[in-house]
């Protein structure tokens, strides 16, 4: 009731706030025509605009065939987007090669697991619950994606592909990655020579290589690694490549965060009683991975867009099954251009995404330290 | 605290005991699981009849690759063939690298122009190709290339003997002689002959405070050591023509689709990094610089060369060198557009030989050993731009 008191006077108080001068549209126009200079920069910039919005609005909509097959884009020969070629091949490029019938389970699958990000996404309900949603939902979409219970046919991990693939391969390599980086981190930072030794020799050698070369050897010695009679699937061996490329990463950037914690919180736990692994788990990692949480949310960038490698070792993701549409005989040489843009759009919009939640996250984060010394 | 009794089970308590235990623990394991892979792999080669070690690399390649700097035709080595790929992996992310760096600089300034609509632009350049995989632009580059170029047989003609087409650009080319090697390694030599005198010009005028003429020293430095090996070596002039038949150009030398488009996939998409890296370093550096900096009197060009580039290199210097060495690394997608690089060679000699591990181990051994090194070198240059701090 008082608040309401004190609203109400501060509400009577005139309003005494300085009135900005109006400004002359001189100085409106003065940071695009200050200088002759800047004025050229300003036309320049004003014409490549122009030449872009009007290049992209004649190839998209005015000189673009929207209705028709094959042979009336081949007819316009690439003169505008040919739509009738993603329409007859969207479902090909997002699901790949997994049986027509089914789409359904991998849409489900996909949009499950988009949900459950979004839903971990948002700071509020950040708890251990959190977890066991993520087993439960990475169990369902499994289930969903390979069936073989509740009257679901079983589908082979050869038939997967497309998006569902290059979420799967960039979130669970992210999952497992992350697990085996933090323990990395802490092998690298622990004062235990050989363990140093041991984590630092492992993580440079991967991460002085390039990825391609991690898939190959995944796939190509990964197999005779194994006991005999013992085979192991190509996605799998995919899926440990990126597992062991993320770890190394992810190591880097959670050790940054661990030499970022204060000398005074270990000595603080230590004084405790804590031992090492009560102390990190309880003390240290829970500050040091908050302060890594926007460099590991570019990391996830950067793997979701790795994916596209496993392409090379021919497992059949998003961007291979775009591929493989503008492969087809029948749209083969006509639609150039359309399948690389819409992946390209694809990749965009998650990416863009998450980099937009990754800063938002940084300023979140820097307000809380906000009441802090600093 | 350590125990006063020592039982065996207290002994486990001991802190430093501990510390051995998991050391040992830790090393066993590794080499247990070294050892257990080496046998398993070992047996399983010789039960499909692999041969192993590197005597394959003695052998004749047989096969073709279509962009080379030393002379290599399919009669040659494979060892050759995987130098011959590691050449083409160097030229390819030298050029990159060049090429990232001066557009990441003009972005990264552009980024901070005060003229919205050119920082906005920047704004788009940089997210539009930080959001979308490399290896998808180089999809896409290689698809426009063929796409927009014209076939071989109608090559455009844009300049007397230089044609453009989708089989690439194809200019007049020197016939390489070992003497324009040595016009070459003394044209080196001038250049870093200048760089000494240069600074050891700038080096006595910061200590006497007297500004002698250095120009006329570095120009003959640059000039005098390429006129010599000339008179020395003296290089023919002979100019291979290109020649355009009915089907087919021959002679000159030929910048092929798959080399461009990785240049400009790989070039582009590390420009990106290179502005935010440059930004932020120019960022780093305290508007108070700028204002001392124009208060002695300095102009902008003295201020942002003399004050601010200066300090904003430290801050540059250590992810630049990472960007550097991710575009080295990822050169290896070159596989994927069929530019024949380190891993393309390795893969075709790996798929020829079926000696995959030994093809693996060499190709990763020449990344790794290039990563360190360049990491070195710039780790070394980072020391010297660090001193600049007192």
């Amino acid at each position: 009731m008082t608040d309401t008191a004190q609203l109400n006077t501060l509400a009577s108080v005139p309003d005494e706030r300085p009135v900005r001068p109006a400004q002359s549209w001189f100085a409106l126009l003065k940071p695009y025509i200050g200088s002759p200079f800047n004025a050229v920069v300003t036309f320049a910039c004003l014409w490549l605009i122009y030449r872009l919005i009007t290049g992209a609005w004649g190839w998209l909509v005015t000189r673009a065939i929207v209705e028709g097959g094959p042979q009336t884009c081949k007819a316009a020969a690439g003169a505008g987007a040919c739509w009738p070629f993603l329409a007859a091949k969207l479902r090909f490029m997002i699901f790949g090669f997994y049986p027509y019938d089914e789409h359904w389970r991998p849409a489900l699958a996909v949009l499950l697991f988009l949900g459950a990000m979004i839903y971990s996404m948002i700071p509020r309900f950040w708890s251990r619950r959190l977890l066991w949603l993520w087993l439960a939902v990475v169990v369902t979409c499994g289930v969903l994606m390979y069936g073989g219970v509740f009257g679901l046919t079983v589908v082979n991990t050869t038939s997967w592909g497309g998006l569902p693939l290059s979420f799967m391969l960039s979130s669970v390599g992210l999952a497992f990655g992350f697990i085996l980086g933090v323990l990395l981190a802490l092998a690298r930072s622990s004062k235990l020579p050989a363990i140093q030794v041991i984590a630092v020799v492992f993580i440079e050698m991967i991460r002085g290589v390039p990825l391609v070369s991690i898939l190959f050897m995944a796939s190509v010695m990964l197999p005779l690694f194994m006991p005999d009679g013992v085979t192991i699937d190509k996605l799998l061996r995919a899926q440990v490549a990126i597992i062991i490329f993320a770890g190394a990463y992810i190591a880097e950037t959670v050790r940054g965060g661990l030499q970022a914690v204060p000398k005074g919180q270990h000595e603080a736990a230590a004084s405790l009683g804590l031992g090492y692994w009560l102390s990190m788990r309880k003390i240290v990692l829970p500050q040091a991975l908050k302060i890594v949480i926007p460099p590991l949310v570019n990391i996830f960038i950067g793997f979701f867009q790795d994916t596209t490698l496993v392409t090379i070792i021919g497992l059949l993701d998003f961007l291979d099954t775009v591929r493989s549409a503008m492969r087809d005989p029948v749209w083969q040489g006509i639609a150039v251009l359309e399948g690389y843009i819409f992946a390209a759009l694809v990749y965009a919009v998650f990416s863009y995404g998450m980099g937009s939640y990754s800063r938002f996250i940084e300023r979140r984060l820097k307000t809380d330290h906000s009441h802090g010394r600093h | 605290m350590a125990t006063s009794d020592s039982s065996p089970v207290r002994l486990l308590y001991d802190v430093r005991v501990r510390a051995v235990l998991y050391q040992v623990v830790a090393v066993a394991l590794v080499i247990g699981i070294g050892f257990y892979l080496f046998s398993t792999v070992s047996r399983k080669l010789a039960d499909q009849n692999i041969a192993t070690g590197f005597a394959y690399l003695s052998r004749p390649a047989g096969f073709v690759i279509s962009q080379s700097f030393i002379s290599y035709d399919s009669g040659d080595t494979y060892g050759r063939a995987i130098l011959v790929g590691l050449l083409n992996t160097v030229w390819v992310s030298v050029f990159a690298v060049a090429l990232s760096t001066v557009f990441g600089l003009a972005v990264g300034i552009a980024r901070l122009s005060r003229n919205p609509l050119l920082s906005t632009l920047a704004l788009l350049y940089v997210e539009a190709l930080r959001n979308v995989p490399l290896l998808l632009y180089l999809f896409l580059w290689y698809a426009l290339i063929v796409a927009v170029f014209p076939p071989v047989r109608e090559a455009w003609q844009i300049l007397p003997d230089v044609f453009l087409s989708n089989g690439g650009l194809i200019v007049p080319s020197l016939r390489w002689s070992p003497a324009h090697t040595g016009v070459l390694v003394a044209a080196v030599l001038g250049i870093v002959l200048a760089c000494f005198i240069a600074s050891a010009f700038r080096r006595k005028r910061v200590a006497t405070g007297q500004s002698r003429m250095a120009w006329p020293y570095v120009l003959a430095a640059l000039v005098v050591p390429v006129l010599l090996a000339m008179l020395v070596f003296q290089p023919d002039l002979v100019v291979n023509w290109p020649e355009k038949g009915r089907f087919r150009i021959t002679g000159g030398v030929q910048v092929t689709p798959e080399f461009t488009a990785l240049l400009v996939g790989l070039g582009l998409s590390a420009s990106a990094g290179i502005a935010e890296i440059v930004r932020a370093g120019i960022l780093s550096v305290g508007r108070g610089q700028w204002e001392a900096a124009r208060s002695v009197g300095l102009h902008d060009r003295q201020t942002m060369r003399l004050v601010v580039l200066p300090q904003a290199l430290r801050v540059i210097i250590p992810p630049l060198t990472s960007s550097y060495l991710s575009t080295f690394k990822n050169s290896s997608l070159a596989i994927a557009i069929g530019y024949p690089d380190l891993v393309m060679v390795s893969n075709t000699t790996m798929n020829q030989t079926g000696q995959a591990i030994e093809g693996i181990a060499i190709f990763m051994m020449v990344y790794l050993g290039m990563s360190i090194t360049i990491s070195m070198l710039m780790n070394w240059y980072n020391a010297r731009v660090a001193l600049v701090e007192r």
